[in-house]
């Protein structure tokens, strides 16, 4: 026994010093070679300012900040919508996939409707679609409709008051002259972007809620049921926690396909990572720093994904046993 | 995205061993010149319904086939997007890229290339609907402006509403497409480009081209021209030289239709770019008649000009900063001699 793990542990330590061994050959002759061709190349220029702005941030940003604080804002306009869009996808796709599991009929043939429309288009082309639906259906900027005091809606996006502004403690959105002027503002694209990404994500989410309903055994719930539990009881107490085992990992690989799936973003002009970072590349030209950063970035995010997700399975496990 | 995996596959091309040949040699041997174009800009370079690339970029690639190979046709027309452009020739991809491309300090001394010479003086402006009743850029406080990504047009934006102290918010589309759709279904206040493409952008993709005006500022200067990579002084030279021959063409009022007639005169200038007299081609490692041949092939700069963006074109554009410099512009060509 212990032979056999010392010598599993050698395996795994001589591939991992390949890989590594491989990965920096790999930029040696990169960097060789484009030292040789007259390329700069270097992570200097994250410090350099940018240059250009940025349509919207969550973190204050102007043209004259550096590159690094750049591709930060745009990270964090990737989990603006990543993280909302993880939600409201796992929140819909619950219930759409509780749905085909009910008696009524209707009920099941509108999720069934749903999950093979939804799962079965392109997810680009679906943003696009609600991308030009919301922008050519709202009124122009100059023409916004008022859905309350200081709450605004047009093809600039929904304008709402927030904390903090010029003023002082709420920042009121306000027509100006040809746009509405303060507040903060969810754009098109950023509701675009929102919707395209939870409504395609929730029908993998429903799938993966029912068949992780119907793999628990269904002696499970006919013993359940005669045994006198609701059906709420039945689903609480028998076949969620059970489910929940298998769906767990299924449903990680979700929200960080939705995650990688929001680099999409740059196709209707939401500014998240990939989109900061590309045109930080065009100002810099260096092509394969910025791709690495990124590269590095979405492999940070999906291990952190993954690892909050194994200790949730490890709780649901513990919850199970103690139910 | 598409564009992701491809500058990925452009990291690992970094890998292979750099040419050690001459791209005069390589373009000779396989007989044929790579010539990166872009992936559609009427009057730059474009494909037509027959796949026939045309306008002022492919004409280039054409001017340089017919110096080396002795004929125009013999080229390969690989469209690039903005992302890629660089990063292609970067790695050997390409003999030459021409399309449309600023001419700047970061690209011209960072990236391993060289820009050859100006083909076009382009700058930045802005198109906005009428409705607006905005007569200038300085009025376009807090708008929305929509324009497409991978160009030095987002950096240009920033740098003049920074120095005006305006605030604008740029709406950054990766497409070209999705960026006039946007901007014409109003989620822009203005769209912003070089200003060639904003005649073509008015008058061919706008659902009403009278509703909308272009702003009479420009915000920047954007000379475009062909780029090579570093590292082959000759193969520079060839390309540099070429388009300075198609400018000194019309200085001395050789066309297409008369370059023929033209080298049985008597002007040494004219005999000498021709071939009939010294032979420069030697000097650049080309035929003696390479002037003539590529003059023959599409005409001199003017002619150029008029075919593709001027005024026999559906782009309309004036000669502006691209008349000659004896004419009140800014095309001057270092004397072939």
């Amino acid at each position: 026994m212990q032979g056999r793990r010392a010598r599993q542990l050698g395996i795994q330590a001589l591939l991992a010093a390949a890989l590594l061994a491989a990965l920096w050959w790999l930029l040696a002759v990169t960097s060789a070679n484009m030292a040789e061709r007259g390329i700069r190349s270097g992570f200097d220029f994250l410090t350099e300012p940018a240059g250009f702005a940025i349509g919207e941030s969550l973190l204050a940003f102007e043209s004259t900040d550096s590159a690094l604080w750049a591709l930060a804002a745009g990270l964090a306009n990737t989990l603006r919508v990543a993280l909302p869009a993880i939600a409201a996808s796992t929140l819909l796709g619950t219930l759409i996939g509780l749905g085909r599991l009910s008696p009524n009929l209707l009920l099941r043939g509108l999720c069934a409707a749903y999950v093979e429309t939804l799962r079965n288009l392109p997810l680009l082309l679906q943003l696009l679609a609600w991308y030009f639906v919301v922008t050519d259906l709202l009124p122009l900027g100059s023409r916004a409709l008022q859905l309350a005091p200081h709450v605004f809606l047009s093809k600039s996006g929904l304008a709402m008051p927030w904390l903090g502004g010029e003023s002082g403690l709420l920042d009121l959105p306000l027509r100006g002259e040809m746009n509405i002027v303060g507040g903060a503002t969810l754009t098109p694209e950023f509701l675009a972007l929102f919707l395209g990404l939870s409504l395609y994500t929730a029908a993998y989410v429903a799938e993966t809620v029912r068949a992780g309903i119907q793999a628990v055994p269904r002696g499970q719930s006919e013993a359940a049921l005669a045994l006198g539990l609701t059906r709420v009881q039945l689903f609480r107490l028998v076949l969620l926690p059970q489910a929940l085992r298998s769906i767990v990992p299924p449903l990680t690989n979700q929200h960080l396909s939705l995650t990688k799936n929001a680099s999409l973003a740059v196709a209707i002009g939401y500014p998240d990572l990939v989109s900061v970072a590309n045109t930080t590349l065009n100002q810099t030209g260096r092509a394969a720093e910025c791709i690495a950063l990124i590269m590095a970035v979405y492999l940070i995010l999906s291990l952190i994904t993954a690892w909050l997700s194994a200790w949730l399975e490890r709780r649901s496990g513990r919850w199970a046993e103690r139910s | 995205m598409k564009t992701f995996p491809i500058a990925a596959l452009m990291f690992l091309f970094c890998l292979a061993p750099a040419h050690a040949g001459k791209t005069l040699d390589q373009v000779r041997q396989r007989a044929q010149l790579v010539c990166g174009v872009s992936t559609g800009v009427i009057g730059f370079s474009s494909a037509d319904s027959q796949g026939r690339w045309n306008g002022l970029d492919a004409d280039v690639c054409r001017a340089i086939a017919a110096a080396v190979l002795n004929d125009p046709a013999k080229v390969k027309y690989v469209p690039r997007n903005a992302q890629q452009r660089c990063t292609a020739l970067q790695s050997g991809e390409g003999d030459l890229l021409s399309r449309n491309t600023t001419w700047t300090l970061t690209r011209d001394a960072s990236l391993g290339l060289h820009f050859t010479a100006v083909t076009y003086y382009d700058g930045q402006g802005f198109l906005v609907p009428k409705k607006l009743k905005i007569t200038s850029a300085k009025q376009l406080k807090n708008a929305e402006i929509c324009v497409q990504s991978g160009t030095t047009t987002e950096k240009n934006l920033g740098d003049w509403f920074k120095a005006q102290g305006i605030k604008v918010k740029p709406v950054v589309f990766e497409k070209f497409e999705a960026s006039i759709k946007a901007f014409f279904s109003g989620r822009c206040q203005a769209y912003t480009t070089d200003a060639s493409a904003l005649a073509f952008i008015r008058s061919k993709e706008a659902p009403k081209p009278d509703d909308y005006i272009v702003l009479p500022e420009l915000i920047s200067k954007e000379p475009l021209g062909p780029v090579v990579r570093r590292g082959d002084d000759e193969w520079f030279a060839i390309v540099k030289w070429g388009i300075f021959a198609l400018i000194e063409a019309e200085e001395y009022g050789i066309t297409q239709a008369n370059v023929e007639q033209m080298k049985s005169g008597t002007d040494p200038a004219i005999l000498r770019l021709l071939g009939s007299a010294e032979d420069s081609g030697k000097l650049l490692g080309l035929e003696r008649d390479w002037a003539a041949r590529a003059i023959k092939a599409v005409g001199n700069y003017g002619e150029m000009f008029q075919r593709n963006v001027g005024s026999a074109s559906p782009l309309q554009l004036p000669r502006g900063l691209n008349a000659l410099w004896s004419k009140g512009g800014l095309m001057y060509a270092p004397p072939v001699r």
